[in-house]
């Protein structure tokens, strides 16, 4: 039970950092970001193409260079996904919202054939394997490392929250999901802030690439689509638009995952996944946390 | 030199004409009315200026400055603010954040402080509800967070679209005694009413907007006594 928990708690905080970005770009400017998940998978082969070109790296230095690795990749991914923003969603700002889908769905497959011709099709062994210690916490079997990248995404989203919260800039993010117009009349640069919404949500999905790679150890072209579908689940669970929503609906996924496989067997943990994202978009489409406040005119 | 000027301005909303040739100025100090029915272009006017419609042909010009093809973001930096129709509060924030964002181009933060501070004192109530939810005030209270929230940015000359919508009388007059109050204390107004006797009163000038062009344009005090005024727009 405590195990499950802990399973749960591990892969629902991955969940959270991808479906983080997914639900800030969705809340902006409503585009369900299919490519998203392609982030995650860019992110994954930056750390690679970095950590190979610099050579090996004792294990010793592992966690060092790891977070160096994550850092760069968080850069890279969040530049690519500010450049997917103007080059391929900006020109098609106004226009149908069934047009700019399908041209995320353009650049999902943009990103994952060319990863694929750049890197070749196989699947490659993650340069830094993050080894450590198992050890016994109240039943439950916890490694070093799956604690260490629990850390780093609970930090991460301890800093985005106080972003979107505090400043000024996310202040400014917050007012373009519930009125753009009403933020152009206060004088905030809509694009500058949408642009900057997709560094930070690229960022995150790009750290969380590093992180699986070092973790499962190999990386390939197609990590990102069923990862994509599934912080989109945990953005739907939250309440797509919302912040702390796509926090908690990670976390509420990988519980849901733990659980069913446990109860139902191991390969019924998608199945299970999506189930819950079916439930959730007919029963209650906005979500735990989707809720809105009466409005008075 | 006027604070406002508009030269012939045109806009489309695809194939549709919204505005005909409107021309208009707005002196610095005025308190100057906009009238007209449901349709006849005066949000469309201010939409224009304050840069989220763009015009066809024609020329905005603010302080001098042409302002024709200007970003929003612009617009709100040279000092012309845009108090839109239906307030527009960002409902699930705070009063205060919803008077932060008003202030979002002031890079000096004790500035904008300062200024939350004299709204504050200005409208009492804002202060009351600070913590509240914007979405949860009463419609005139709603008014006057958004005129508030404008007067945050620090305006020189305010563009006020249809304050008195949906308000109860009482409450009319009190917005336009606030509006009153604030040109009052320096800025230029132009005001966007269907409410013609209550924008009639509190403003020098006005322009009559139909079928998207200037047709009327005089002082306030000879138009409340104009037939074609009183016939079309007051009700006699």
């Amino acid at each position: 039970m405590i195990q499950l928990i802990w399973d749960g708690l591990f892969v629902g905080s991955f969940y959270a950092l991808i479906a983080l970005g997914y639900s800030m770009v969705y809340g902006i400017i409503k585009l369900l970001n299919f490519a998203h998940g392609d982030i995650y998978m860019l992110g994954a082969f930056i750390g690679f193409a970095v950590l190979t070109s610099v050579g090996g790296i004792p294990a010793s230095l592992s966690i060092g260079a790891l977070l160096v690795v994550m850092l760069v990749s968080m850069l890279l991914t969040g530049t690519a996904g500010v450049l997917i923003e103007r080059l391929a969603y900006r020109p098609l700002r106004g226009a149908p919202r069934l047009a700019v889908l399908i041209t995320a769905v353009g650049v999902s497959f943009s990103l994952e054939y060319g990863i694929s011709a750049l890197a070749g099709p196989n699947p490659r062994a993650f340069p830094i394997r993050l080894e450590g210690n198992v050890f016994v916490l109240l039943g439950a079997r916890i490694s070093l490392p799956q604690i260490i990248l629990m850390l780093i995404a609970a930090m991460l989203m301890v800093l985005l929250n106080f972003y979107v919260e505090k400043t000024s800039t996310g202040r400014a993010m917050r007012a373009i999901s519930l009125d753009r117009n009403a933020s152009l009349l206060m004088g905030i640069n809509v694009n500058q802030v949408i642009s900057r919404t997709f560094f930070i949500g690229s960022a995150l999905a790009g750290a969380a690439g590093v992180m699986a790679g070092a973790y499962y150890g190999k990386i390939d072209f197609l990590m990102g689509f069923i990862i994509g579908l599934k912080a989109f689940t945990a953005a739907v669970i939250g309440g797509i638009g919302n912040i702390k929503g796509a926090m908690l609906g990670g976390l509420v996924l990988g519980f849901v995952e733990a659980f069913g496989a446990e109860w139902f067997g191991g390969q019924w943990r998608d199945v299970f996944a999506f189930a819950v994202l079916i439930l959730f978009l007919t029963l209650r489409p906005t979500g735990i946390l989707g809720q809105r406040v009466t409005e008075r005119v | 030199m006027a604070m406002l000027e508009f030269d012939n301005v045109a806009v489309y909303y695809g194939k549709v004409q919204a505005l005909r040739g409107i021309s208009l100025t707005v002196e610095e100090g005025e308190i100057v009315a906009l009238l007209g029915n449901n349709g006849a272009g005066k949000t469309t006017t201010l939409s224009t200026a304050s840069g989220l419609v763009k015009s066809h042909s024609g020329r905005v010009s603010f302080n001098g400055t042409d302002i024709t093809k200007a970003m929003p973001w612009n617009v709100v930096g040279a000092g012309l603010i845009h108090v839109p129709e239906g307030r527009r509060i960002f409902s699930t924030m705070t009063v205060l954040e919803n008077l932060l964002l008003g202030g979002y181009l002031v890079k000096d933060r004790a500035l904008v402080a300062k200024r939350i501070a004299t709204v504050y004192e200005l409208l009492p109530l804002l202060a009351e509800r600070s913590t509240q939810q914007g979405g949860t005030l009463s419609g005139g209270e709603q008014q006057m967070l958004a005129i508030g929230r404008a007067l945050i940015a620090g305006p020189k000359m305010l563009m006020l679209d249809e304050p008195s919508m949906g308000l109860a009388p009482l409450i009319v007059a009190r917005v336009m005694q606030v509006i009153s109050e604030i040109r009052d204390q320096g800025t230029t107004v132009l005001l966007v009413e269907q409410n013609a006797r209550a924008a009639l009163k509190v403003t020098d000038r006005a322009y009559v907007i139909d079928g998207g062009t200037t047709t009327i344009e005089g002082r306030a005090v000879d138009l409340l006594g104009d037939s074609r005024i009183i016939d079309a727009y007051l009700g006699a």
